[in-house]
């Protein structure tokens, strides 16, 4: 079963669901559809997939500054993914999520992870949970030295 | 790393001043975190991208701000909406989309933003001084005010221009700090025969290579004899920020960080030398048309970024007082049309054939009418770029000349091509 730990870059729902591994980098204005989820860069490797309620793993994101703009609007109508794990903390896009939670709404939790790990989960059913530091002192002295916080993703059953 | 905010900012995310300041606030925190930025700095002016609409949540953030009480704290223009309230053109947007495209322009006006409605500020007379720090949104308006006016700005977007304009601070980070503007790439065009740097289509073109060459790199153009004018400079921008995440390029002897090529890598070597020569400039010029076969045209555009008042006068001499036989699109700002007005220009226009768009364009939303194969012609990099993903036009790609012959003739013309 894979497991990493990754760094929370934007506190939110943990979520659990399919995993949705993108294997080029995306522009979220333009290449995703704001009233469906779909993907609709069609020269885009997943192109025709939909990340709604998906586990996304963002190998990279390229173009418009009007990411956050369709990723807050995905959230608005509930067709976001369920969690979203970027290689790099990307804060056009992550903009979307901190305004969203702004506006009370409900976001779910946005990670980094290197991309290196991502084919690991590739058609698999993942989790994002807190991570329990209690159980690891190390990683806990580690989290109080670098204010950052951790969560685990890993591979669990589906239901 | 969480910035260290000072006392000041610390109350105003608590909502010492409000509601929406402290959203505001609260917002340019969590970007300056997710940016690394150490702290905050203020900022002298904003120019606000985010007033476009993509959807509804967009119309209820900036409600939320208006009933929290925000107001802008430092000059901020607005870049296009989605609507032209200037009644010049017609908007193929009905119902629940339209009503909160107006809703949410209201909703940036009310917050204290001038409604200026164009993508071109800095010819509607907002230009910082140089060297000032401020926060400005629209990638070819950031090109311009970084590479031209010598101000310093990252490329800001949705929610973040807003929350930095009501607060007045930015993230300190990328190309506000000096030492991020030096160029590191070298941009030579000095193999390509003056004569053809002279023309109006030499900008769009070289500033589309550019872009692609750039990526994020900062880079110096070297090799241009003489200043091309503001209205070329805003042409080679508009398409190296198309092409490419380009927010700051230099062109020696032009542009004011860059008095000399050795000033603008600052004393280091360059780490990549671009030599631009005759075949690579028509193969960037051919990149720009998609239309397969360049033998007929539905309608033309011009306009991106907005028209300035002597393009328009470019557009008359052209005319000549003939008449377009297809659709014929001028996108410009309110400040251009007002000036048009006062000596009955656009009514003459108008009645030559030509639609005179303001506020918005035809690329950012729906004013061509909807023809599947249908080819736009224009003389914009920016429009050549972007109509083809925004609008299902295939682009063909010309001078304004040939763009105004095109349009009269009703089928392509073109002059012979330099280079």
């Amino acid at each position: 079963m894979s497991a990493a730990r990754a760094e929370i870059l934007v506190e939110g729902r943990g979520g659990a669901g399919e995993a949705l591994v993108l294997t080029a980098p995306i522009s979220f204005w333009g290449g995703v559809d704001p009233a469906t989820g779909t993907i609709a860069d069609v020269r885009h490797p997943q192109h025709g997939a939909c990340v709604s309620g998906r586990m996304l793993f963002v190998p990279g994101t390229i173009g418009s500054s009007s990411a956050s703009a369709v990723l807050m609007e995905l959230v608005h109508r509930g067709i976001a993914p369920a969690a979203l794990i970027l290689h790099e903390p990307d804060a056009i896009l992550l903009l979307g999520l901190i305004v969203a939670r702004e506006m009370g709404w409900e976001t779910p939790v946005a990670v980094r992870m290197d991309r290196e790990r991502f084919t690991a989960f590739t058609g698999k059913h993942v989790s994002v949970g807190a991570e329990i530091t209690a159980a690891s002192p190390v990683v806990a002295e580690l989290h109080a030295a670098s204010a950052k916080r951790w969560a685990q993703v890993y591979e669990t059953l589906a239901r | 790393m969480a910035p260290a905010l000072t006392e000041a900012e610390r109350a105003i995310a608590a909502g010492a001043e409000g509601e929406g300041a402290a959203m505001a606030m609260r917002i340019v925190a969590e970007a300056a975190r997710l940016l690394s930025a150490p702290r905050l700095i203020p900022i002298a002016s904003a120019h606000i991208d985010g007033a476009l609409y993509h959807g509804d949540s967009g119309t209820l953030f900036a409600e939320k701000l208006v009933a929290g009480g925000a107001r802008v704290a430092v000059r901020a223009t607005l870049n296009v909406g989605a609507l032209d309230l200037t009644g010049c053109a017609q908007i193929r947007l009905s119902g629940a989309p339209r009503e909160m495209a107006r809703r949410m322009m209201a909703a940036y006006a009310a917050l204290g933003c001038e409604p200026s409605w164009t993508c071109a500020p800095y010819q509607a007379g907002h230009r910082p001084a140089f060297g000032t720090d401020v926060a400005w949104g629209e990638s070819n308006a950031v090109a311009f005010c970084n590479s031209v006016l010598g101000a310093r700005t990252n490329r800001y977007g949705d929610f973040l221009d807003i929350a930095c304009a009501i607060t007045g601070r930015a993230p300190d980070c990328g190309l506000h700090r000096p030492e991020n503007r030096r160029a590191r790439f070298v941009f030579d065009v000095s193999g390509l025969d003056p004569a053809l740097l002279a023309t109006e289509t030499a900008w769009p073109v070289l500033g589309s290579l550019y872009g692609r060459e750039a990526s994020e790199t900062v880079g110096v153009v070297t090799g241009v004899p003489a200043d091309p004018g503001g209205d070329a400079l805003k042409a080679f921008g508009a398409a190296a920020a198309s092409s490419g995440a380009v927010g700051l390029f230099h062109i020696a002897g032009v542009t004011p960080e860059a008095p000399d090529l050795e000033t603008a890598l600052g004393g280091d070597l360059p780490e990549r030398v671009v030599r631009v020569d005759a075949a690579m400039f028509r193969q960037s010029r051919s990149r720009l048309s998609t239309a397969e076969t360049p033998d007929f045209v539905d309608a033309v555009a011009i306009g991106s970024p907005h028209l300035s008042e002597a393009e328009f006068e470019a557009l008359e001499r052209l005319l000549a007082g003939r008449r377009v036989a297809i659709p014929f699109y001028a996108c410009t700002g309110r400040h251009v049309v007002a000036a048009l007005d006062r000596d009955g220009r656009r009514s003459a226009l108008e009645a030559q054939g030509v639609t005179i768009v303001a506020d918005t364009c035809v690329v950012v939303t729906p004013i061509l009418r909807e023809l599947a194969g249908g080819v736009l012609m224009t003389n914009s990099g920016k429009f050549a770029h972007y109509a083809p993903g925004n609008t299902g036009y295939a682009a063909l790609y010309g001078s304004l000349a040939d763009c105004v012959e095109s349009a009269v003739a009703g089928r392509p013309v073109f002059a012979e091509q330099a280079a």
